[in-house]
């Protein structure tokens, strides 16, 4: 495997995507991330050279409209969802200590 | 003979015509449902009391002649990704496991308007992300063709529903294949619109630059129309496109004289199954009777559609899935020690292996020091599979080849080794980057009795070609029921 997956590189990785592993998932990660980098590194055999990046098949513009209120009070119906609530608020863990 | 072996619009006509009231169709929807889950596992949810209640509105609507559409009153089963207001939807995991939306997705309201009567929500791969439908936090659908076979994915389900007559066509989503290959796999035949056709509000994200809604059904007639009622330009979806024609069932003409259609030689290599092959060369030579000019060329650029599209999706899931975090809606864990914890331990336990996978594997590929290296360098590639597919289509009005490499796999095969099921999808990611529509027809039958599908390509807007030339290819061959409706 040429991409070797350090445990400082998953470690990140997890912190940057907010999940946390378990070690046994971690190892599991990290051959499955090299294996899958391996792969995909086929990608440097093309030349690029000068191309430019296309994030749209199709040429995109800002999609602007008026600041206008135009769905009803859904207040109750979204709150029904909430994990945890208080009255009209979705209740969080503290975050200011 | 159940209601549930004909056609959407087969169906339609006959309600239309008072042969058949809509609480029969959709009682018989039911019924199927009750009969074949245990064995087919299509479904996440059904939503009995909701179709029924619903049946009575519509029946009432057509009586009124308010409602005059195809499909008006026809039952539609919906994959678990589209929101439905006051419906469970869990894209198939935990991490939604409880989730009521607040809203209805844009193109099931547009069924809804057509008279579309909803019987459930259909089983997936989690966050459609896999090929098999075996993802699924809720467990696997199995094939109707023979349940130790996978149904394929992520749109199993819904494809699934369909080859087992649970209910007459369903809606699915293609991010790299998730229409077509599960439909080939079934024996359906589904469609894959152009990018921007049919508005993604209110469909669950996986990768937003390639997601698209599109129909599964038994036949093109039933594609074509469920597709010209789902399609519409939606200023909620910022990437909606204003399209000139949505008139897709005038292309429904027995009609290929003159038609240019390429086979892509880099299709047909090392990898694919040859019962596969001829199934679809087959294919292509009753285009050729019919007066279509069939030609091979060289597409180019075939291997680097995979791994740019494995940087592109993942990166985006994992930007698009940073919203479940236990605060809004969905699962949150029960013991945390502050915010952070609480985060990383609801995402942890509310996501299954697969979404996590890709969820790392794009948070690695965008992080900095790696976002050039991979990602640029996948949205490059993906500009010039997207030029090699231009060139193409100056030549040829549709593309042919197969829609996966092989038949429907076994159950449990595929999941230990995850880089092979990718490779999987190598015929049908390319539409994705490239925002082409695609359209898979059943095309044979293999020798252990499984499905085989044809997958055509067109231009990005040229719906209709892929449509006549299915359709054309449609009226060489029987529609072929599944052994499980058959019994």
């Amino acid at each position: 495997m040429a991409n070797i997956i350090s445990d400082e590189t998953i470690e990140y990785v997890g912190i940057l995507a907010k999940l946390e592993l378990d070690s046994e998932e971690k190892e599991q990660a990290k051959k499955d991330m090299g294996r899958m980098l391996d792969y995909i590194d086929k990608l440097n055999e093309l030349d690029t050279e000068g191309v430019e990046p296309m994030s749209h098949i199709f040429p995109v513009n800002n999609v602007f409209r008026e600041d206008e209120v135009r769905n009803g009070d859904g207040r109750e119906i979204t709150l029904a969802n909430a994990p945890e609530r208080k009255e009209d608020c979705f209740v969080v863990p503290k975050t200011i200590v | 003979m159940s209601l549930m072996s004909l056609t959407a619009v087969r169906l339609g006509e006959k309600i239309k015509n008072r042969e058949v009231s809509v609480l029969e169709a959709v009682q018989a929807a039911l019924d199927a449902i009750e009969a074949k889950e245990a064995e087919v596992g299509s479904f996440v949810t059904v939503d009995r009391e909701g179709a029924l209640k619903r049946a009575a509105e519509v029946q009432e609507l057509i009586d009124k002649g308010e409602i005059e559409s195809p499909v008006a009153g026809v039952p539609v089963a919906v994959k678990d990704n589209m929101c439905t207001k006051g419906l469970l939807t869990t894209c198939s995991s935990k991490i939604l496991g409880n989730y009521i939306p607040m809203y209805t997705a844009e193109a099931v309201l547009n069924l809804e308007k057509a008279g579309a009567v909803i019987v459930g929500k259909t089983n997936m791969d989690e966050f459609a992300m896999g090929s098999t439908t075996e993802t699924s936090a809720f467990g696997a659908t199995k094939n109707p063709w023979n349940t130790g076979h996978v149904p394929g994915g992520s749109s199993g389900g819904s494809c699934a529903a369909v080859a087992a007559e649970e209910c007459p066509y369903a809606l699915g989503s293609d991010t790299g294949g998730s229409i077509r290959q599960p439909s080939a796999f079934c024996g359906v035949t589904g469609i894959k619109p152009t990018y921007g056709t049919v508005s993604r509000y209110g469909l669950i994200a996986y990768g937003s630059s390639l997601d698209q809604i599109g129909p599964v059904a038994k036949d093109v007639t039933d594609c074509a129309t469920i597709l010209e009622i789902i399609s519409s330009y939606d200023s909620k979806d910022s990437t909606s496109v204003k399209r000139e024609d949505y008139n897709f069932t005038s292309a429904l003409t027995d009609d290929v004289k003159g038609m240019k259609i390429g086979i892509p030689s880099d299709y047909f290599g090392e990898g694919l199954d040859g019962e596969v092959k001829e199934a679809v060369l087959n294919a292509a030579k009753e285009l050729e009777k019919k007066g279509a000019v069939i030609e091979e060329f060289n597409l180019s650029l075939v291997d680097y559609a995979i791994p740019a599209y494995y940087i592109i999706a993942c990166a985006e899931a994992s930007s698009n899935l940073a919203r479940f975090d236990g605060v809004k809606y969905g699962y949150r864990t029960e013991n945390y020690n502050g915010l952070h914890n609480m985060y990383k331990k609801t995402r942890s336990e509310g996501f299954g292996a697969e979404v996590k996978r890709r969820i790392m594997l794009g948070s690695f590929v965008l992080s900095s020091g790696y976002y050039d290296a991979y990602y640029i360098k996948a949205l490059k590639t993906k500009a010039l599979i997207k030029k090699a597919f231009d060139k193409a289509f100056e030549k040829y009005d549709v593309i042919l080849g197969p829609a996966a490499p092989s038949t429907a796999p076994e159950l449990g095969q595929s999941l230990s080794d995850p880089l092979k099921m990718y490779l999987g999808d190598i015929y049908t990611i390319s539409a994705n980057l490239a925002g082409l529509p695609g359209i898979t027809v059943p095309c044979g039958i293999s020798s252990k009795k499984l499905p085989i599908g044809l997958q055509l390509l067109g231009n990005c807007f040229k719906e209709k070609n892929i449509i006549r030339a299915a359709y054309t290819f449609e009226q060489t061959r029987e529609y072929v029921h599944s052994p499980l409706c058959i019994s």
